[in-house]
C-alpha cells in the first residue's frame, strides 16, 4: 500500500519513525492510514497534502498529543520543538516572557532563560519588541515570536504545522531562510507541513505527498539541492521542474482517494 | 449596469479630541439619562401621587434639602453606611477566598465540580427571607450573621465567573503545556489562573455590589444589632419620612457605584495591559 519513502544517503540517527500508523477517531473518522515515514537527524522532511488529509493529526501523534489507533511510532518525546498552526502565545506575557516560557517550564534558571530567549528573539528578528504584548503585534510578528519560543530549547526534533500559512509572501520567504539557516546550524530532524510546494522544495531534503483522507503517503521526492540554498534557487529550471512533478502527484493524490 | 459614483473621503481630522471633549463624551450621556429619570420621579411625585399620598415619595429637591441637607441625620446615615460597608467588605473577602478555592478545586477535579454544583445553585435559589430566621437562630443577629448573608449573596457569581475563566484556556495552550511535561500545578499557576483573571474580575465587580446589598438586606430583616443602612431605611420608613428614606437609599446607591468603580479600576490596572475585551474596538 504505502510506498516507503527513499532513504537519504548520509542519514544520521533516527529521530522519528512511523510504521503503518493509522488513526481512527472516536467518532469513526479515519484520518490517516498506513503511514510510514522516518526522519533522521540532519533531514528536513516536508509533507504536502490536501486540507483535512490528516497532516496535523500526524504531528500530534508524533508529539504524543494524540494516541494513534494502529501501527507503531518510535520517537524521543523529551524535547520536541513544535510550531503550531496558530501562534498560541500567552496574551498576558510579553514577547520575552513568552519566549522564556519553555525554558521556564523545563526548570532553567533565570539568567539562562533570559539568554536563550534573547538569542531566539534576535534570530527571528524581533529584537526591540521584547516588552510588547501579543495584542500589539502583527500576525507575522506573532508567528515569529512563536517560532522563537520553540527555538529556545534547541530541540533535536522539530515539528512544524503549517507555521507560515498566515504570513505574507516576503515575510514567509524570510522565515523560510531563517528556518533553513537554523536547520543548517543545528542539524535537527525536521518534519514540516505546508500547502506551498515551493516552500517545501526550498527548505527540505525530502518532500512527501499525502493523499486525501484517509491520508497516506503516496510518493516521496528527494530534493537534490545542497545547503545553504539561496533565494535565487526558486527561479532555476531544476527547481521549477521538481515543483511541477510534485504538483502533478499532489493533484492525483487529492483526487484519488474515495470521494 | 449602474454607474460608479466615486466620493471623496478626507483623512481623520488632525486635531485630536481635547481632554474636555472626551470628558464630555463620558459625562453627558449619563447626565441626560439622569435628567430623564429625575423627570419621571417628579412626575411620579406630583402627578401620580396627588395630595396626601405625596408623602410616600418626596420629590428630588426635597430629598436634597430635607435629607442631604439635614446634617445630623445625614451623619447617622453615613455612620450606618460605614457599618454596612464594613460588614459587606468582610463578607466579600470571605466569599472571594471560598469562591476562588472552590472554583480552583472544581476546575481540577470533575468530581468536585459535580459534587458542588447542586449546592451552589440551591444556595442561589433559596430566598434570603427563608434563610434569615435560620441564620438568626444559629448565629444570633450580630455581625457574624450579617457577614454570612453577605457571603451567601456574593459567593455564586464569584464561583461561576472564576470557574468559567479557569476553563476557558485554549486547547492550543493546553497542548503547549502538555508537550513540555507541565505538572498540574504548573498548568494551574502559569496557564489557568492568569488566563482566568479577566473573568475573575468580572465576577468580583458583581460580587462586590451584591455583598453590599447583602449587608443592607440582612440588617433590614434582622432589625436588631448594630445599626446599618437597612435599619435606617426601616426606621425612616416607619416615620413616613420620605426624604430621609430616599437619602439612605441614595447613599447605598452611591456606595455601590463607588465600589463598582474601584473594582473596575483595579481590573484595568491588573489585566488592562494585555486583555483585549471583545467589542472594545467597536464604533
Ligand atoms: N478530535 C477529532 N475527532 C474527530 N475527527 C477529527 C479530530 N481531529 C481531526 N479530525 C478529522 O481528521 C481529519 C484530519 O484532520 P487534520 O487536522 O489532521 O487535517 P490537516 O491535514 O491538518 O488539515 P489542514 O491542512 O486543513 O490543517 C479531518 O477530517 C478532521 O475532521
Ligand atoms: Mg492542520
Amino acid at each position: 500500500m504505502a510506498e516507503r519513502s527513499d532513504q537519504p544517503a548520509g542519514g544520521g540517527d533516527l529521530a522519528l519513525a512511523f510504521h503503518d500508523v493509522g488513526m481512527t477517531f472516536a467518532d469513526g473518522t479515519e484520518a490517516v492510514r498506513d503511514v510510514t515515514v522516518d526522519v533522521r537527524r540532519g533531514e528536513f522532511v516536508t509533507i504536502v497534502g490536501p486540507s483535512g488529509c490528516g497532516k496535523s493529526t500526524l504531528l500530534r501523534i508524533a508529539a504524543g498529543l494524540q494516541t494513534h489507533s494502529a501501527g507503531e511510532v518510535v520517537v524521543d518525546r523529551s524535547r520536541i520543538g513544535y510550531v503550531f498552526q496558530d501562534p498560541t502565545l500567552l496574551p498576558w506575557r510579553t514577547v520575552r516572557q513568552n519566549v522564556e516560557l519553555l525554558p521556564q517550564l523545563h526548570g532553567m534558571d533565570k539568567a539562562t532563560r533570559r539568554r536563550l530567549a534573547d538569542e531566539a528573539i534576535a534570530t527571528v528578528g524581533l529584537a526591540g519588541f521584547e516588552q510588547h504584548y501579543p495584542k500589539t503585534l502583527s500576525g507575522g510578528m506573532r508567528m515569529r515570536c512563536s517560532l522563537a519560543r520553540s527555538l529556545t530549547l534547541r530541540p533535536p526534533l522539530f515539528l512544524f504545522d503549517e507555521p507560515f500559512g498566515a504570513v505574507d509572501e516576503i515575510t514567509r520567504e524570510r522565515l523560510n531562510d531563517e528556518t533553513q539557516q537554523l536547520f543548517q546550524a543545528e542539524r535537527f530532524a525536521g518534519l514540516f507541513i505546508t500547502h506551498s510546494i515551493s516552500e517545501a522544495v526550498y527548505m527540505s531534503t525530502r518532500v512527501l505527498v499525502m493523499s486525501a483522507r484517509p491520508g497516506t503517503i503516496t510518493r516521496g521526492f528527494t530534493v537534490p539541492f545542497g545547503y545553504p540554498r539561496q533565494p535565487e534557487l526558486r527561479f532555476e529550471a531544476s527547481f521549477a521542474d521538481l515543483c511541477h512533478e510534485i504538483s502533478v502527484e499532489l493533484r492525483e493524490a487529492s483526487a484519488g482517494a474515495g470521494r | 449596469m449602474s454607474e460608479l459614483r466615486p466620493r471623496r473621503y478626507g483623512p481623520r481630522p488632525q486635531t485630536l479630541p481635547g481632554r474636555s471633549r472626551r470628558l464630555a463624551a463620558v459625562v453627558v450621556p449619563p447626565l441626560i439619562l439622569g435628567a430623564i429619570l429625575t423627570g419621571v420621579w417628579y412626575y411620579a411625585s406630583y402627578v401620580w401621587l396627588r395630595g396626601r399620598r405625596r408623602v410616600l415619595l418626596a420629590p428630588p429637591h426635597k430629598v436634597i434639602t430635607d435629607g442631604f441637607g439635614d446634617s445630623t441625620h445625614l451623619g447617622e446615615i453615613l455612620a450606618a453606611a460605614g457599618r454596612s460597608g464594613d460588614v459587606a467588605l468582610r463578607g466579600l473577602i470571605i466569599a472571594i477566598l471560598i469562591g476562588l478555592t472552590l472554583a480552583t478545586l472544581m476546575s481540577q477535579w470533575r468530581s468536585v465540580e459535580r459534587a458542588v454544583w447542586p449546592y451552589m445553585i440551591s444556595l442561589q435559589a433559596i430566598p434570603i427571607l427563608a434563610m434569615v430566621p435560620v441564620i438568626a437562630l444559629l448565629f444570633d443577629t450580630g455581625k457574624t450573621s450579617r457577614i454570612i448573608v453577605c457571603v451567601i449573596f456574593s459567593l455564586f457569581p464569584m464561583v461561576v465567573n472564576a470557574l468559567f475563566g479557569l476553563k476557558s484556556a485554549d486547547q492550543g495552550h493546553h497542548d503547549l503545556f502538555t508537550l513540555n511535561n507541565a505538572s498540574r500545578w504548573t498548568r494551574l499557576t502559569k496557564l489557568l489562573i492568569p488566563g482566568a483573571m479577566p473573568a475573575v474580575f468580572a465576577g468580583l465587580r458583581i460580587s462586590a455590589s451584591l455583598a453590599l446589598i447583602g449587608g443592607i438586606v440582612a440588617d433590614f430583616f434582622f432589625g436588631r444589632g448594630q445599626v446599618g443602612l437597612g435599619q435606617m431605611i426601616v426606621r425612616f420608613k416607619s416615620e413616613t419620612n420620605s426624604p430621609l428614606t430616599l437619602t439612605a437609599i441614595a447613599v447605598a446607591c452611591i456606595f455601590g457605584v463607588i465600589v463598582f468603580l474601584v473594582f473596575s479600576w483595579i481590573e484595568r490596572r491588573v489585566v488592562g495591559r494585555w486583555y483585549v475585551s471583545a467589542g472594545r474596538n467597536g464604533p
